[in-house]
């Protein structure tokens, strides 16, 4: 009983001590502060460098010098820039072509290792093989494919009577753009067939079974059943194969530095070139500015075709 | 609608015999369930029976045909799978008419013919939804109306019930059951329940170990099981087994086990006195008596309509059922009197009926 008289002085610091409670027990209260870390990584090590290259763009800043804000100049400038332009189709030229035939050899060739065969495993693992090599290496080895005298191409084709002189891999635009593709190409299928396997091994064999006896043909069950049930995975693993190529950097600056004659200049390796090496920053910064609309249509497309399919709505009763 | 002939059917995976020499006939309109353990072949069997696994020898006729080289969608058969295999990108609609689709039906073909099937399983409402929005017995049903629009001489149905609860299960079996009444479609039904293989069946084939035990009307296996195994597999609670030696001394003969316990026979062969046999039993033919099996309670399980009773001889429990209510308790000694006409002989080495 005595207790109750001592207890009401205390009343109080015991509203204060609810109101921190009612703060403590609000979720999202509580989850903004579980987020704090993230959201702190994701502001200093991603946003702050954008916004700066963003503003960047927006200056004459050169390497040594620090710049003033001239508004649009250096996208104007790029707009009258043939080089830039060049840059621009290169990069589209390089994506859509690279992008489209990973997609359909990586394809095929996830089906073709979907199937049971001996040395299943290691023929797997040997498929990524490309992807684990470092760039830059398997980059000195393309070049030395396609070296002017050296080529083990030219020299086989050679010995077997089928050429009189070396082939011109690098040095003719053309043949230099399909080089650097071969080589994006050769690069990029394991990710795309690892993938796109992973996919197909989650269809329940049960549903090619029904498809069979339902008198379905081996193309039938490809177009009616594998490739819409992969279709979720299909949006994913594309939507980061084109933005890998759009972005490509290392490959093309082992193989060709952009030439000859700028025609294998991707966007970001002419922003490299303007930005680093000729030391005009806010000119770089504006290029590699100019890709993110690009970067952004490729999500833009892949979000609308990654959105959840009515057939993966509703609940699960399994 | 045709018969099926499964004529001495063999099938090995590699070096390995899983089927050795399986003979089936299937008469037309019949509903057969394969039945037995897992791992006896079944399954296997209807998958050969479907096209869906190579025949290693023997032949499969549907009708007057060999289908042993028939591809599988030349059969004209429809499986149900255990699993529904539902296409789950397509709605419930389109799953049923994906055949006749393929087959190059023109819409208003398929769309009858769905409705009709769909009429058939009270599918009309669900038709526009798609798999991940039905229940278990839905998915169940919309599995059946794929194959009921195929319109096939035979239905495969591959444990079509084990992914169902025990009370859904239950009222599909009969659903099944009735279709079939309705469709007298000749029905191929695999399962490792006896209570299914029993309820469902025109006849059971008891498979164990890649051979058929025994095949027959569901009551003959019941009543003449042709060895212990098939005696112990169907009937639920199993039958129970006793081992002993048979007595006969002048007139009625008996079955006397280790512990001394005799038990009553109606008749046995000439000349088998003092024969080591195993004395079958079934749960529902033991009867509380003041003689007989002397044994002790250990479990009383009341369902309500009747009462199962665990109880020990010797070493071994026995399992009795009755429909009246009983008033022991764990570890009561009671006595148990088999029904003499009722008792299964089988030899103790061969395990076959005497």
């Amino acid at each position: 009983m005595s207790t109750i008289p001592s207890s009401l002085p205390g009343r109080r610091p015991m509203q204060v001590a609810t109101a921190w409670e009612r703060l403590r027990t609000n979720h999202s209260w509580l989850a903004a502060w579980f987020m704090l870390p993230a959201a702190a990584f994701l502001i200093l090590f991603l946003a702050y460098p954008l916004f700066l290259g963003v503003w960047m763009s927006f200056t004459d800043e050169r390497i040594g010098r620090g710049g003033v804000f001239v508004g649009l100049e250096n996208y104007e400038w790029l707009w009258g820039d043939s080089v830039f332009w060049l840059s621009v189709f290169n990069t589209l030229l390089y994506t859509v072509v690279a992008s489209a035939i990973k997609f359909v050899v990586g394809l095929y060739l996830a089906l073709l290792l979907n199937r049971h065969m001996p040395f299943k495993a290691m023929i797997r693992a040997a498929v990524l093989v490309p992807f684990i090599v470092p760039t830059v290496l398997s980059a000195i080895a393309f070049w030395w494919i396609y070296d002017a005298q050296f080529s083990i191409i030219s020299w086989s084709l050679t010995k077997m009577g089928l050429i009189h002189e070396n082939i011109n891999f690098l040095g003719d635009p053309n043949m230099a753009r399909g080089s650097v593709i071969f080589a994006n190409i050769w690069r990029g299928v394991p990710f795309v067939a690892i993938t796109l396997l992973a996919g197909l091994q989650t269809v329940s064999p049960s549903l090619y079974e029904a498809a069979t006896l339902d008198g379905a043909t081996s193309w039938q069950r490809f177009r009616y059943i594998t490739y819409p049930l992969l279709t979720p995975i299909i949006a994913v693993v594309m939507t980061f194969s084109v933005l890998f190529t759009f972005t490509d950097f290392q490959l093309i600056w082992a193989l060709t530095r952009g030439g000859p004659v700028n025609s294998t200049h991707l966007m970001a390796t002419l922003s490299y070139q303007r930005g680093i090496l000729s030391g005009r920053l806010g000119e770089g910064a504006a290029i590699a500015t100019a890709m993110i609309p690009f970067l952004c249509a490729a999500i833009a497309i892949s979000w609308f075709g990654m959105q959840r399919r009515k057939w993966q709505q509703g609940s699960d009763n399994d | 609608m045709a018969s099926v002939q499964i004529h001495d059917v063999r099938k090995s995976f590699g070096g390995f015999e899983v089927l050795h020499g399986v003979s089936v006939p299937i008469e037309d309109g019949a509903f057969v369930v394969l039945v037995g353990p897992s791992g006896c072949g079944k399954s296997t069997l209807l998958r050969m029976l479907a096209g869906l696994e190579k025949i290693t020898s023997g032949t499969i006729s549907i009708g007057d045909r060999v289908v042993n080289d028939v591809q599988p969608k030349e059969r004209d058969i429809a499986m149900v799978f255990q699993n529904y295999a539902l296409y789950p990108h397509m709605t419930v609609a389109q799953n049923m008419g994906f055949s006749l689709k393929l087959r190059g039906a023109d819409a208003a073909e398929i769309t009858a013919k769905v409705n009709r099937a769909a009429d058939i399983l009270d599918l009309r409402k669900l038709l526009d939804r798609f798999p991940r929005q039905l229940s278990g017995g839905q998915r169940q049903r919309v599995a059946m109306g794929r194959a009921i629009v195929r319109d096939p001489q035979v239905f495969l149905f591959d444990e079509p019930l084990s992914n169902l609860d025990a009370k859904l299960r239950v009222a599909m079996r009969t659903e099944i059951k009735e279709l079939h009444q309705r469709l007298k479609t000749t029905t191929v039904y695999v399962t490792h329940d006896q209570i299914e293989a029993m309820t469902m069946a025109d006849k059971i084939v008891v498979m164990q170990d890649g051979i058929v035990e025994q095949m027959g009307a569901p009551l003959d296996l019941y009543d003449r099981p042709d060895n212990k195994f098939v005696a112990g597999f169907i009937g639920s609670p199993a039958m129970n087994f006793l081992e002993g030696n048979i007595k006969v001394n002048g007139g009625q003969p008996w079955v006397e086990t280790a512990n001394g316990s005799k038990l009553p026979i109606t008749a046995v062969p000439a000349g088998s006195d003092g024969r080591p046999v195993t004395y079958g039993i079934r749960p529902e033919h033991l009867e509380f008596a003041d003689t007989g099996i002397e044994a002790e309670v250990v479990v009383i399980e009341p369902t309500g309509s009747e009462t199962q009773l665990v109880a020990r001889v010797g070493t071994q429990e026995i399992i009795a059922i009755f429909r009246d209510r009983r008033s022991v308790k764990p570890g009561d000694i009671i006595h148990l009197q088999p029904r003499p006409s009722a008792a299964h002989l089988f030899d103790r080495d061969t395990g076959k009926r005497l």
